[in-house]
């Protein structure tokens, strides 16, 4: 199978190795034709935001305005927080170039002099690789004044590198660009969108580190041959990474659309020990679980997992085994976004806390029937109430994962709610159970 | 104690400013070179920082106090981060955490007593793949069991 963004090719980190195979090629051939005509491509190529929204990238640069008197900013977001999720290091360790070379031309065709290249905090190693392979291509001339010369073209612009310090929520457009402006990551309402106002208040577009790598191929290879790999609505291959009880965990390039269980059973190995999948979370920590049960011919895309009820995000797919504890889970991920809510908007601050709190209290044992639809309720008022989708990413999970194990967490908790004042009836209220099941 | 940038540190705390059209941008790598020459941020770090970059010391706390990875008191000279988060757990985190615990004797966010060690329980690392994991400083050690664990803190007690 044909790899796009990681390529089986030893040492292609080295800028002299990615020269001997076409290296940037792909955006000589893109400076000799206009900006929009780049753009056009992309977007027939149909490539979709590989950052979790699987927005298409192409439509997305068609929204910078085409005139600015404003200088215009491109972001790359390799902030990659999301628990389950660890492709974009792979990209700043084995193929750098490849992203470069695609920041070059998405910088050409949205106009961006300047581009930043947000990393999270923790991936010192790979900012360092990821340094020295923008080092490289400073010196070789691909990048800054000397392009001109280069490729012969008129453009030339910059890529920085800015280091993240530790927050989830950066990965989140509008707070990234809070961050490069050495700001607290605090979401930005929109509108206005970053196109209009992004960047200290200039036109910017924000993609996923993921999504610019396949850039180059597409222009090299033309936007038909892109479109006809795997899902024609959601084209392309998909870095997955697997992770949890499978026998090879990593990262698997392949396109989108393979199964679910393919990806768990023939590419990572299966599950040790031969056990039943009790749950599988298809796109990070974030998307809805799936139940084991629930996994057998379901696609790996952003179109075919919306059928299902869940959602392709960034592709990181957490597989659990039987003997998981899915309360132990889902109250380990409840903390992961009350501690990484940025505080800005009351039901998530509050109501993340509440969800850790309840799940924390049925893992003591000491839950009552009454907390799972607590649960539901304080996630759906999260839900969609917030300025950012870390309210939605925080609130999903609960609901879902509460919704389609019922049985198994009605199994830990107690049936009857317990109540200062003994009060049968009003102790069974908004309960799955109904009042005739009330025996004396 | 006041704090000053070495001459070499400021001159990268300029270089980072020149990337950016206003100089508050450059908080963050300022931050993080203040950190690496002094250990953790202190209150004289911020000011120093706030007037490089002309902007108030309240600004520069707001950043320190938002992002988890600076640290506002001094840390261990090995600083231990346990991912705990679901792909880890699953593969056996807790029991490094626990064990990081015992064997050093020390809770979360806690040095020990001859400042060689600190502990935190992070958020995922992006180290799914490669589970449980700690990171030392900078340093990832992934694929860890609680004896490869136990070695890496031995080397490290024996190391300076």
């Amino acid at each position: 199978m044909e790899k796009i963004v990681l390529p089986e090719i030893k040492d292609l980190h080295l800028i002299d190795i990615y020269l001997l195979n076409d290296g940037y090629t792909a955006a000589k051939k893109a400076f000799n034709q206009s900006p929009d005509d780049i753009i056009d491509q992309v977007k027939k190529s149909g490539l979709k935001g590989r950052g979790g929204a699987a927005f298409s990238a192409g439509l997305k640069w068609s929204f910078m305005p085409k005139t600015s008197s404003k200088p215009k900013y491109f972001c790359v977001n390799g902030d990659e927080s999301e628990p389950g999720s660890f492709k974009d290091r792979q990209i700043f360790e084995f193929n750098p170039h490849q992203l470069i070379e695609g920041i070059l031309i998405t910088s050409f065709a949205i106009g961006a002099k300047v581009s930043y290249v947000y990393i999270r905090g923790e991936y010192h190693k790979w900012i360092r690789l990821f340094e020295k392979a923008v080092a490289d291509a400073y010196q070789h001339g691909f990048v800054g004044e000397s392009m001109k010369e280069k490729f012969g073209t008129d453009f030339y612009c910059d890529i920085f590198i800015h280091q993240g310090a530790g927050a989830y929520i950066c990965g989140e457009e509008s707070s990234l660009m809070n961050s490069i402006e050495g700001k607290r990551g605090y979401p930005r309402v929109k509108p206005p969108f970053p196109a209009q106002y992004g960047l200290w208040g200039c036109p910017t577009t924000v993609n996923n580190v993921e999504t610019i790598t396949n850039v180059p191929p597409i222009i090299s290879k033309g936007w038909e041959w892109f479109s006809k790999i795997g899902e024609p609505k959601h084209p392309g291959t998909i870095l997955f990474g697997m992770s949890g009880h499978v026998n090879k965990p990593g990262v698997y390039e392949l396109p989108s659309g393979t199964l679910l269980t393919d990806l768990i059973y023939n590419y990572a190995g299966g599950v040790p020990g031969n056990k039943k999948i009790l749950c599988v979370i298809p796109g990070g920590s974030s998307m809805p679980p799936l139940r084991g049960d629930q996994i057998e011919g379901v696609k790996m895309d952003a179109e075919s997992l919306k059928a299902v009820g869940s959602a392709i995000g960034t592709g990181g797919v957490m597989v659990m085994d039987e003997d998981t504890d899915l309360v132990k889970v889902l109250a380990r991920i409840a903390k992961f976004y009350y501690h990484e809510s940025c505080g800005q908007c009351t039901p998530c601050r509050e109501g993340t806390g509440w969800l850790l709190k309840i799940l924390n209290r049925i893992l003591r044992g000491e839950g009552s029937v009454n907390d799972l639809d607590l649960l539901i309720s304080v996630a759906n008022n999260i839900e969609g109430n917030t300025i950012c989708a870390l309210g939605d990413a925080a609130a999903w999970p609960v609901k879902f994962m509460v919704m389609r194990f019922r049985d198994y967490f009605e199994a830990r908790v107690k049936k009857e709610v317990q109540l200062p004042v003994a009060n049968k009836v009003h102790s069974m209220r908004n309960t799955a159970f109904p009042l005739s099941e009330i025996n004396n | 104690m006041a704090f000053k940038f070495s001459q070499e540190n400021l001159d990268k705390v300029n270089e980072a400013i020149k990337r950016y059209p206003e100089k508050q941008a450059a908080v963050m790598p300022a931050l993080w070179i203040a950190q690496e020459q002094n250990g953790w941020i202190s209150n004289e770090v911020m000011h120093e920082v706030a007037t490089i970059l002309e902007i108030s010391p309240e600004d520069v706390l707001g950043v320190v106090t938002f992002y988890t990875m600076y640290h506002q008191k001094p840390m261990g000279k090995f600083h231990l981060q346990v991912c705990t988060n679901v792909s880890c757990m699953l593969r056996g985190a807790y029991e490094l955490y626990e064990n990081v615990k015992k064997n050093l004797d020390i809770e979360n966010m806690q040095v020990t007593t001859d400042q060689k060690f600190s502990l935190e329980e992070v958020e995922c690392m992006g180290s799914c793949g490669t589970a449980p994991m700690i990171a030392v400083n900078e340093d990832y050690y992934e694929n860890l069991s609680v004896e490869k664990l136990n070695k890496l803190i031995e080397d490290l007690k024996k190391s300076a």
